[in-house]
């Protein structure tokens, strides 16, 4: 090679650093590294010498001390003797509660808004749109105090369900909606419901593998299986058979009224009322706007390719139409359920302890602990927060157009 | 063929057309058609007419039939009649624009949101004259000092921070021309700029202001932050996040897509960091931890801390979007502008970041709107905006069991400015398409 006259390699100048491309990538990253580092150490530096001052040091003990505070709404045994961990842990339990429950509803409203929007019903279409865009323009916050409000001052107060004409509970008296929340119906298992629960599990598993099974048989050989009437009864008479032969082992305690209040049963606040009806509301009205999306999103050739192989409009959407929309509509769906979880944290504003209550709450004032409790505070976040992209990332993947 | 006898059946003149059915045409035909082409339609039709009338019957009457605007008190209000008692926010409506703001001042904001609009002029509109970019640049140091006051020289000072550090990256490379290899000549009067300004606002900024105070005192009459309030400061925190968080948002959506492998992980670790937190968390780091990581000593507004989480947190969202926008960009695009022989940041000035901006216009006014919105959180800090200001007015013995009338208001002021921004949106999309589809 030495032949062809190649120019001898030149000497190395510093200037090559910035403005020759193959080393100028390097100069900028260990520039920014520096840099970075820097102002990490100084803000650290800082910190050190600021919690020094104070007399103050980084220490988590203070979760194994007992917290003496209360939390009105727990699912877990918690009272003021417990530690400050088990007063974190139920206000993550209350963070789930509240999150799972608003996206089970956020995602019918979302739906129904969404589909009704597209309606060729101009007045439906039209009331939908005014749902829409008035909750997408108002800060969340002020639907949360709004609704609260509503629960306690227009729903009636539990003194209306007692005396000569008092009002009766819905649901053969069963369910109570007053302004201190709902009473709801709490199951009650004895000695042998585990039985009933096991043949329920036992059942589900039946029905879903029958309908795996239904499926296959009708891809092999073309006959189709009435699915939904056997799989109801896979369902249903084993788990009513063992409820009946264990002796009615799983029964339901009613709320009754006793004193100045009701007793019994599951009581739901109406800081949690108020905060679900709102986050519901409120991030319905997004996933409205990506149902919306996601169904305009297919284009109407497909409809007209389907009509034209003679498949029912039902079954068009649910066999043409929603698996392609669903690969448009899910990852945002996602990222509204990780609002709504974000945003659950409001619940320090109408006194719901969830995570920010307890830890970033009354945990952070009676220990004084800032920078700990901040930290575990925004540790559960992220890690909620990544456990879930995590689930769509994957999700994506499966449903990817497989392009070759 | 003329004067020939016209046949008896061929028509002479064309015969009009007739009108089409009654139940197709007309409003009727388009009612049938719409609103009543089956049982499921007739239904949903009724229910939802049924529900606007009982919720037009509820509010109107209260709203605007029976609402009274002057009275001093509930009581008052509900001696006139039973509906809205609107003269709460007849009477406490200055304290919801200004918060506490002292009364002979109030001209100063209302003066820095005058100025705000010639300050945005050139950003909105492209046949303004460029020469008021430089009042755009120069706009927050001068309405930090129209609202809070205090002394002219400290905004100056601060000014004049970054003028040393411009004039020592224009100047310093010409010093040691001959003497010095250019490149590295060049990297260490941006070093050296950069060190200059930064010293200069730690140190100097404060012996520059007394100094000059010493010889020529202008200043105005300083606010405390605690007396900010009301929409003025869901409005500072909100007009400072979005005008912060736009360049930070391109400068980590480029570094997000960049192929330098630690600038990559820096910008995706900061997005992914902060859009897995809520915002509360930020805002509690922004009331209760922010000092610890600044110098002993360091007395910082709680306000520009609030403004400097907001814009952090505003930035990772733009980010995303403005990611998006590049992502959305033919590649072609990308080969053009490197066969062009263009540089990376050319490249992006010119030819990717236009583009890629115009296409993200929705995104980017969407986090603004929710930006906006999100400015309501700082009640949770203890900041009074208009949402904070509901507690000190309904704990007033005058209007305690005020509720509605106060929720309704902010809401409205709310939805005007998200709606108004939400609209001016897709007018910008519309307008931009230069429609390639």
């Amino acid at each position: 090679m030495s032949s062809t006259g190649q120019p001898p390699p030149e000497p190395f100048r510093v200037s090559q650093l910035l403005y020759d491309t193959r080393y100028r990538s390097y100069t900028i990253q260990i520039f920014a590294l520096a840099v970075i580092m820097l102002a990490f150490a100084w803000a650290i530096d800082n910190a050190v010498r600021n919690l020094e001052a104070l007399g103050k040091d980084i220490d988590f003990g203070f979760i194994f001390e007992t917290s003496a505070y209360d939390i009105n709404q727990h699912l877990l045994d918690y009272d003021s003797t417990s530690t400050h961990g088990r007063a974190a842990l139920v206000g993550i339990i209350n963070t789930i509660l509240v999150a799972i429950m608003g996206c089970i509803t956020a995602t019918v409203i979302g739906v129904l808004a969404g589909v009704l929007r597209l309606s060729r019903n101009w007045v439906v279409a039209r009331l939908m749109t005014v749902y829409i865009e008035t909750v997408r323009n108002i800060p969340v916050l002020i639907w949360i105090l709004f609704t609260v409000a509503i629960v306690n001052e227009v729903l009636p107060g539990v003194r209306s369900f007692r005396g000569e004409d008092a009002m009766s509970g819905l649901f053969f008296d069963s369910v109570f909606i007053t302004n201190r929340g709902f009473y709801i119906p709490a199951p009650v298992f004895e000695a042998g419901s585990a039985a009933v629960v096991a043949v329920l599990l036992l059942s589900v598993a039946a029905a879903w593998y029958f309908g795996r099974w239904a499926r296959a048989r009708q891809a092999a050989t073309g006959q189709i299986l009435p699915v939904f009437w056997v799989r109801l009864a896979i369902l249903a008479i084993p788990v009513l058979l063992a409820f009946f032969a264990m002796g009615s082992p799983v029964s339901l305690e009613v709320p009754a009224l006793k004193g100045f209040n009701f007793k019994g049963g599951i009581y739901m606040r109406d800081s949690l009322i108020g905060l679900w009806l709102a986050l519901s509301v409120y991030t319905g009205a997004f996933i409205a706007e990506i149902v919306r999306a996601g169904i305009l999103a297919i284009s109407k050739g497909q409809t007209e390719a389907a009509y034209a192989l003679g498949i029912r409009p039902g079954r068009t959407m649910s066999l043409v139409v929603l698996p392609q929309a669903l690969r448009v509509i899910v990852p945002p769906l996602i990222s509204q359920f990780l609002n709504l979880t974000k945003n659950s944290s409001l619940a320090i504003a109408v006194g719901y302890m969830d995570a920010t209550g307890t830890l970033g709450g009354i945990t952070l004032n009676q220990t004084g602990r800032e920078m700990e409790c901040i930290l575990l505070l925004m540790a559960f976040y992220l890690a909620a927060s990544l456990t879930i992209s995590a689930g769509m990332n994957a999700y994506n993947r499966s449903v990817r157009l497989k392009e070759r | 063929m003329a004067g020939e006898k016209p046949v008896a059946f061929v028509a002479e003149r064309q015969i009009p057309p007739s009108p089409p059915p009654v139940r197709t045409g007309g409003a009727l035909g388009w009612a049938r058609d719409n609103l009543f082409s089956g049982v499921f339609n007739t239904v949903a039709t009724l229910l939802s007419l049924a529900f606007v009338a009982y919720i037009l019957a509820m509010v109107v009457p209260w709203l605007f039939l029976d609402s009274v605007w002057n009275a001093s008190s509930l009581q008052g209000c509900r001696e006139v009649d039973d509906g809205a008692c609107l003269a709460v926010i007849n009477e406490r409506f200055l304290q919801f624009v200004f918060g506490f703001y002292p009364e002979e001042l109030r001209w100063r904001p209302i003066l820095a949101f005058v100025l705000l609009f010639v300050a945005i002029w050139p950003a909105l509109f492209s046949s303004a004259p460029r020469k008021l970019l430089i009042f755009s640049a120069l706009y927050p140091l001068l309405a930090y000092w129209l609202i809070w006051g205090g002394s002219l020289w400290g905004p100056v000072g601060a000014v004049v921070g970054i003028a040393i550090g411009w004039a020592c990256i224009r100047f310093l490379p010409s010093l040691v021309r001959g003497r010095l290899d250019e490149g590295l000549a060049f990297l260490a009067a941006v070093g050296a700029g950069i060190l200059a300004t930064a010293l200069w606002w730690l140190f100097g900024v404060i012996a520059f202001e007394e100094a000059l105070d010493g010889v020529v005192a202008i200043g105005l009459e300083p606010v405390e932050s605690a007396r900010l309030g009301g929409f003025l400061l869901s409005t500072i925190i909100g007009v400072s996040g979005i005008a912060g968080s736009l360049p930070i948002g391109i400068v980590l959506a480029l570094g997000r897509q960049s192929n330098l492998i630690l600038i990559k992980a820096v910008c995706v670790g900061f997005i992914e960091f902060i859009r897995g937190v809520p915002l509360i968390t930020l805002l509690f780091v922004a009331w209760l931890l922010l000092s610890y990581f600044l110098p002993p000593g360091t007395e910082f507004d709680l306000i520009l801390r609030v403004v400097i989480m907001v814009t952090a947190f505003a930035s990772a969202y733009m980010a995303e979007v403005i990611r998006g926008g590049l992502a959305g960009l033919p590649t072609g695009q990308y080969e053009a502008a490197d066969s062009l022989g263009l540089d990376y940041w050319k490249s992006m000035r010119l030819i990717i970041l236009p583009q890629a901006l115009k296409i993200s216009i929705p995104g980017i006014v969407n986090t603004f709107i929710g930006l906006f919105k999100d400015t309501t959180l700082v009640i949770i800090i203890g900041l009074l905006d208009p949402v904070g200001l509901l507690q000190p007015i309904r704990a007033d013995q005058n209007w305690n069991g005020i509720v509605w009338e106060l929720y309704g208001f902010i809401a409205l002021f709310f939805f005007i400015f998200c709606f108004a921004m939400s609209r001016y949106s897709m007018y910008l999309e519309r307008n931009l398409d230069v429609g390639h589809r």
